[in-house]
């Protein structure tokens, strides 16, 4: 299967994250209307009734919303996974390089955080400190941490083993310099491929903490709460329900695609 | 097999109390004075007193924590401050839902993915192969609790067959409690059976080409037969795997969807504490989903040891 989809698999990913991205950034300089904007009037229009995709309960403009929340979810997915990322690697090459009794407990402590899903979390720490961008993004990196923590530990330790590294060492090079010079670079791949998919992960789950009121604060447009405000009307204007929705699944989709594509083009020996 | 069985249960329940003091810890070290967040701002001072002398909070953080375990044990999960009633009987009646809900969703994705997983293996590269890896892609980005507001306008509001949210009780007949479960368990198994399909698929392409199946086919069984007796059995500890793995993803799903349907499970407690600012339900309800995860991994482990020798030969 891979053979037949994977330059298809890449090609359509990259464009839809392309897309994504493009529309994002494009919310910021211009939208059809302004997307906070009511009109009672225009309240609950069909899609090209009013604007491209119809207005919701307070008349805003769907499509307006629908880009702007682009925006909204990319940029707090991004810097949830940049977060546990960076956290998660350095972990992860630090236990590389000393392991023994660090190891043990690092492992450990990766189970334990990755039992609280970030849902949870998040309604722990809105409890406390309030619920908002900032909260969504602390809960996701912190689910993100784990991920990363374990995928660079395994990628490091096999690096670690290989003979450019066994001569490095032989050669009297601190392992803090082995660790930047030759660790670092043959993981970088494999950890690229794991920020793309979870890139799509956190947006899922943006936008189901949206969903529930965990995310930004109203009136900023988010596709989760979108879909939360459509619920009351979902006889009477299903469209609501359908749009934001199917943002988040293209958007997830795009990118857990071009994921698995570079995951194959980037690691020519992994052809199952 | 023992000692393994052992130490497993011993790492788990040092696991367990792990978890339970990190939750324990971060909560206290969060900014905010759980008695003030509960009460209010309009709270007098000695209300506010009162409160956090009932809920303990004038004792330092081991003796809070050392009185919770000692409730745990047992069964006493502290007092609902807005319910006013037990937090373990509030979370007893929760599970009635949201276990069934979870079961009935992963019994939904495997019967769903190991076929179609199975499938598009037996013809891989082919038409039904690629059709389902797409599916698997699909399935795998929409959101569950969108999948449950799309079936709540398809066969609720449109074809008006299916309750859109609610639960009438158990009490209210075994069918009617399923039905109203039906739907939110479809839209939760969606997301799960198209990770499960391909685990399945890669899996049983893995076992297909080996010599058991082989002798099996040579002995005169069908295909089907050889790889359904054969490949599959063998095939299912990564399925297996998966879904422990899942089960994280599978909780967070389903305090979404119980949102969305109205179901009073434990998600939809969880989010009601919250709104309503009932610390003390939160902190038992996020342990208890904490826990259940990690017990979930540890059963999977367990599940290996059964499944396979090999494994049991390596652990020792």
């Amino acid at each position: 299967m891979t053979r037949v989809l994977r330059r298809p698999v890449f090609l359509i990913g990259l464009v839809i994250t392309l897309a994504l991205f493009a529309v994002a950034l494009l919310s910021l300089v211009w939208t059809p209307f302004p997307p906070t904007r009511m009109q009672i009037v225009q309240r609950l229009k069909a899609p090209l009734e009013f604007g491209l995709l119809g207005t919701d309960q307070f008349g805003r403009d769907v499509a307006s919303m629908l880009m702007v929340g682009a925006w909204n979810s990319l940029s707090t997915s991004i810097l949830a996974v940049l977060i546990g990322a960076s956290v998660g690697t350095a972990v992860g090459v630090i236990v590389a390089m000393r392991r023994g009794l660090l190891e043990l407990v690092v492992m450990r402590g990766c189970d334990i955080v990755f039992a609280v899903p970030p849902i949870l979390s998040a309604m722990m720490l809105g409890a406390f400190i309030g619920s908002g961008r900032f909260t969504a993004i602390i809960a996701i990196a912190v689910f993100m941490v784990p991920v990363f923590a374990r995928l660079t530990l395994s990628a490091a330790l096999q690096i670690w083993t290989r003979d450019y590294v066994t001569a490095a060492i032989g050669m009297g090079r601190p392992k803090a310099r082995i660790t930047l010079a030759h660790v670092l670079p043959n993981i970088s791949n494999q950890i690229i491929v794991q920020v793309t998919i979870q890139l799509g992960l956190a947006i899922l789950t943006e936008a189901g903490l949206s969903f529930l009121g965990l995310g930004m604060p109203p009136p900023a447009p988010t596709w989760g709460r979108m879909l939360a405000d459509s619920q009351t009307f979902l006889g009477q204007a299903p469209w609501l329900a359908l749009m934001p929705g199917l943002a988040i699944a293209l958007a997830v989709l795009g990118l857990n695609m071009l994921g698995d594509g570079l995951r194959d083009l980037l690691d020519p020996r992994d052809n199952s | 097999m023992i000692s393994i069985l052992i130490r497993r249960i011993l790492s788990l329940v040092i696991t367990l109390l792990v978890v339970s003091l990190l939750i324990f810890t971060v909560m206290d070290l969060l900014p905010g004075d759980p008695a003030a967040i509960m009460l209010g701002t309009s709270a007098s001072p000695d209300t506010l007193a009162a409160l956090r002398t009932q809920l303990g909070l004038d004792q330092p953080l081991p003796v809070r924590y050392l009185a919770w375990l000692a409730g745990v044990f047992r069964g006493d999960l502290g007092q609902s401050y807005t319910y006013g009633v037990p937090v373990a009987g509030l979370i007893a009646e929760r599970l009635a839902v949201t276990i069934p809900l979870a079961l009935m969703a992963i019994v939904l994705s495997v019967l769903v993915a190991v076929p179609l997983g199975v499938q598009a293996a037996r013809k891989h590269n082919g038409v039904f192969d690629f059709v389902a890896g797409l599916l698997s892609y699909i399935s795998i980005a929409v959101p569950a609790f969108w999948v449950g507001l799309l079936l709540i306008i398809l066969f609720s509001t449109t074809l008006g067959l299916m309750p859109a949210g609610g639960f009438p009780g158990w009490d209210a007949g075994f069918f009617a409690g399923l039905n109203a479960l039906l739907m939110p368990a479809v839209a939760l198994a969606l997301p799960q059976a198209g990770v499960l399909t391909r685990v399945a698929r890669a899996a049983v392409l893995e076992v297909m080409n080996e010599d058991f199946v082989r002798t099996a086919r040579a002995k005169g069984l069908s295909e089907g037969i050889a790889i359904w007796r054969h490949a599959v059995p063998n095939a299912m500890v990564p399925v297996v795997t998966m879904l422990g793995l899942q089960f994280t993803f599978l909780i967070a799903g389903a305090v979404l969807v119980e949102n969305v349907f109205n179901l009073p499970g434990l998600g939809r407690l969880a989010y009601q504490a919250l709104s309503q600012r009932d610390i003390v339900v939160m902190q038992d309800v996020v342990l208890f989903f904490s826990g259940l995860v990690i017990l979930m991994n540890f059963l999977v482990d367990l599940a290996y040891l059964l499944i396979d020798p090999r494994l049991r030969a390596g652990a020792q």
